[in-house]
């Protein structure tokens, strides 16, 4: 990583705003998030903090493209070269595309598809869609083997779907889906919670790495502890707060 | 059974037009009969006529042989490969009462040959017309039920169902198991039932210098394969086409070549294979005499 | 999904009318190589009318149906000859009929159904033609004993893996389905989307799936299109239109079933 690239922002977020109207509840509009605006480089972790319901989560998603800003814009660099793509316009291919390449996100619950043995849960990122062949498919397994013994995961549970598994095991399979990829940016929802303090340690030190790469992390940490321990600046969601009678 | 065995030649019925068919009606047949020539192996669909016998006995082929035939024709009707079968002796008064032809076994000597479910073993000649019944001219009906879709699959030569049959046959009996009414392509472009023939005499459609006329009368339908004109048997390449074979010659003749019939000759089991054309059979004994 | 210059499909405009009553109204889309649409609506909404006109198994009223062809560049579907059209739908284009009866051959074996494509485009040999029927019914997880088993004689899962292994032996590129999966026991259900699934991605096939099931249209479509009268109400990612849905037929639809 060059110095001129570390200058450049992965993220940039700016009068972001977020309200859910409810239709079928007589049009009740919920405002969770105003004037959001914050630049996240090459390197650095911010940790949103805030009380529940201060909308770290929805500011996620948003970046995530899982949710639809009402106003303002996510500008991302899809690669260090090139021009910034606004995900808050960007049309669905160009979205999937970003996924794909660019936003990782860990959320706090695993989608399992049934039937899929854990290592190909996280061995999939890599891979892509179409048939990967074989060479491919041996790096993707060999990485995804690393993460899967580094996150403790037994051996015998590598070719179980994670479907059965417990919480934690989950929680686990879907961090180690989340780094086997070099994403630019990579969104992190409460990563350690349900893990203990020897798998929350090696998610720091995933995060770390991710950090060293040139990864942009952006991460809601429950635990204060792990906070201080990765965060490279701390993001006051309370700032971003709609005002009583504000729309 | 030979020539003399027929009836004499009887005088023609006044009391019916010539041919039993009124004039207009024999004139559509044969506009259908026209196109079905110009587009070998087309169904041409036509207004078939009420006849004075069932559907299912030879209708459509009644119905063509009446618009083809004239005074000077010479007329044979075979069912199965012999002339002294009902059906047979049937259509061949039918034809005496209506048009006073002459009428003949002999397959040489016709003009006109109607036939059920076979075709003669002696070579048949230019100027000669074999005229086929059909009970099902739709090749492709059975594993296609919708006519309007099989109209289509014709148009667009879109065949590959027919194959689905034939597959269906070595997946369930390790050969392809139809021996008669077995699919054929004529001159490379339609796909046409050729009557319940057995498949031994498919060959002889091929390059056959006759004209061969198909009727079916409850279906409504003609079609042709003019004089040497390609017909082609379907198949694998790893199934090619076969006609059946017989371990032992004709018990009455000897011929080795020709489509037999097992023939049941008393109450203990006892049978034996002989020609199924009778014509044939009698033509190779008469002249070892 | 490949990085197109292109979409594999363009749909302008689709309007269809039953008589007075219009029952699609000016629906246009695009979808590329490899990518999965749902189209979900309930019943009445148009969503199957706009798949029978987009899949060109019947004539709009309005509109046009632009598809990219592997070798002649992009083609009005409407505008093809009958004959065109009919290689394209047997050879390029699959579809998945809700009632496997319509889509399979009930009285010839699965190995016959599934070689039917390969037969029409002029396979001409009947051991190769087996072996890929073979093959197929095993990517399709059906048990390959049962290759010369007539469809009459098998589950409606199996059925519709028939039905699916049938379409897929040419690799078309797109794949029509019309509600795949109801009709189905839930357990079925859940292992044939699945099926469905890793083909989709495995094959990189672009699909439209008709489906009044949101969860069908969460498990396998990158994209989502929500039908209501005839009119496309919404359309985004699919996870953004589950889980941010702004219309408000949309948010009605997401919550009225159990967590899709």
């Amino acid at each position: 990583m060059n110095h001129a690239e570390t200058l450049l922002p992965a993220l940039r977020v700016a009068g972001l705003s977020k309200r859910f109207t409810l239709h079928n509840q007589g049009g009740v509009e919920l405002p969770v998030l105003e004037g959001v605006t914050l630049d996240a480089f090459r390197g650095e972790c911010l940790a949103l903090d805030g009380p529940s319901g201060a909308g770290k989560s929805t500011l996620l998603k948003l970046i995530y493209a899982n949710y639809r800003a009402s106003a303002g814009s996510i500008r991302v660099r899809r690669t260090s070269a090139a021009a910034e793509v606004d995900v808050t316009t960007a049309d669905p291919r160009t979205l999937l595309a970003l996924r794909r390449d660019t936003i990782g996100y860990v959320s706090q619950f695993l989608r399992t598809v049934p039937r899929v043995g854990a290592l190909d849960v996280v061995a999939e990122p890599l891979l892509g869609t179409a048939d990967a062949d074989t060479s491919a498919l041996r790096d993707a397994h060999r990485k995804a083997q690393e993460l899967l013994l580094r996150l403790r995961i037994p051996q015998r549970l590598w070719h179980v779907p994670p479907a059965t598994f417990s919480g934690g095991e989950q929680q686990r399979i879907n961090i180690a889906r989340s780094f086997i990829r070099s994403w630019p940016v990579l969104l992190l929802d409460e990563p350690t919670a349900s893990l203990d303090a020897d798998n929350c340690s090696t998610v720091v030190s995933l995060i770390d790495e991710a950090r060293a790469r040139g990864a942009a992390v952006i991460g809601i940490f429950h635990d204060a502890r792990v906070r201080e321990r990765v965060a490279t600046r701390v993001i006051d969601m309370e700032r971003f707060q709609p005002r009583p009678g504000s729309r | 059974m030979n020539v003399s065995d027929l009836p004499a030649p009887v005088e023609r019925d006044a009391n019916f037009n010539f041919a039993y068919l009124d004039e207009r009606t024999k004139r559509m047949i044969r506009r259908a009969i026209l196109k079905a020539v110009s587009i070998p192996g087309y169904q041409v669909p036509f207004g078939s006529r009420e006849m004075p016998l069932p559907y299912g006995w030879g209708t459509g082929g009644i119905q063509v042989t009446a618009s083809i035939i004239g005074p000077s024709d010479v007329l044979k009707v075979i069912d199965q490969g012999a002339d002294d079968t009902v059906n047979a002796v049937n259509i061949r008064r039918f034809f005496q009462r209506t048009t006073a032809v002459e009428v003949t076994t002999r397959t040489t000597d016709a003009t006109i040959i109607q036939t059920r479910h076979r075709i003669p073993e002696t070579p048949l000649a230019a100027g000669q017309v074999l005229v086929y019944q059909v009970p099902l001219p739709e090749p492709l009906q059975k594993l296609e039920p919708r006519e309007v879709e099989t109209r289509s699959m014709h148009g667009l030569a879109e065949y590959g169902l027919m194959h689905v049959k034939l597959y269906e046959d070595i997946a369930r009996f390790g050969h392809i198991a139809t021996t008669y009414d077995y699919p054929v392509m004529v001159d490379g472009r339609y796909l046409m039932a050729p009557s319940p023939i057995p498949k031994f005499d498919n060959p002889k459609m091929h390059m056959c210098p006759a004209l061969q006329l198909f009727g079916a009368g409850r279906e409504k339908r003609i079609y042709a394969v003019p004089p040497w004109t390609k017909v082609e048997s379907l198949a694998f390449d790893d199934h090619p086409f076969e006609v059946q074979r017989w371990s032992q010659p004709c018990a009455m003749c000897g011929d080795t070549g020709s489509f037999l019939d097992e023939v049941i000759t008393d109450d203990a089991g006892g049978r034996m294979f002989v020609c199924s054309d009778t014509d044939h059979c009698l033509a190779r004994r008469t002249a070892d005499e | 999904m490949s990085e197109d210059t292109q979409p594999i499909l363009r749909v302008e405009g689709i309007v269809k009318h039953y008589g007075s009553r219009v029952a699609v109204d000016g629906v246009s889309f695009e979808l590329w190589a490899g990518e999965v649409l749902a189209i979900v609506g309930e019943s009445g909404s148009g969503k199957t009318t706009l798949l029978n006109a987009v899949a060109a198994r019947a004539r709009p009223d309005g509109g046009r149906v632009s598809f990219l062809t592997r070798h002649e560049g992009v083609v009005d579907v409407h505008a093809m000859s009958e004959a065109q059209r009919r290689l394209l739908a047997r050879t390029d284009w699959g579809y998945v009929h809700q009632d496997a009866v319509q889509g399979l051959r009930m009285n010839v074996s699965a190995g016959a159904n599934v070689g039917e494509r390969l037969m029409a485009l002029g396979e001409r040999h009947y051991g190769r033609i087996r072996n890929e029927a073979a093959s197929w019914l095993e990517r399709v997880e059906m048990d390959v004993t049962r290759i010369d088993d007539t469809p009459a004689t098998f589950s409606g899962g199996m059925r519709q893996r028939l039905q699916i292994a049938r379409n897929l032996v040419t690799r078309p590129r797109l794949v029509f389905m019309d509600e795949p999966t109801s009709g189905l026991d839930v357990s079925v259900q859940a292992k044939l989307l699945d099926l469905l699934r890793s083909l989709t991605r495995g094959l990189s096939l672009a699909a439209i799936v008709v489906t009044h099931d949101l969860a069908v249209a969460r498990l396998l479509a990158h994209r989502m299109v929500v039908m209501k009268d005839g009119r496309v109400v919404e359309t985004g990612l699919t996870d953004q239109v589950l889980d941010d849905p702004q219309h408000p037929y949309t948010q009605l639809l997401v919550s009225s079933v159990l967590q899709p």
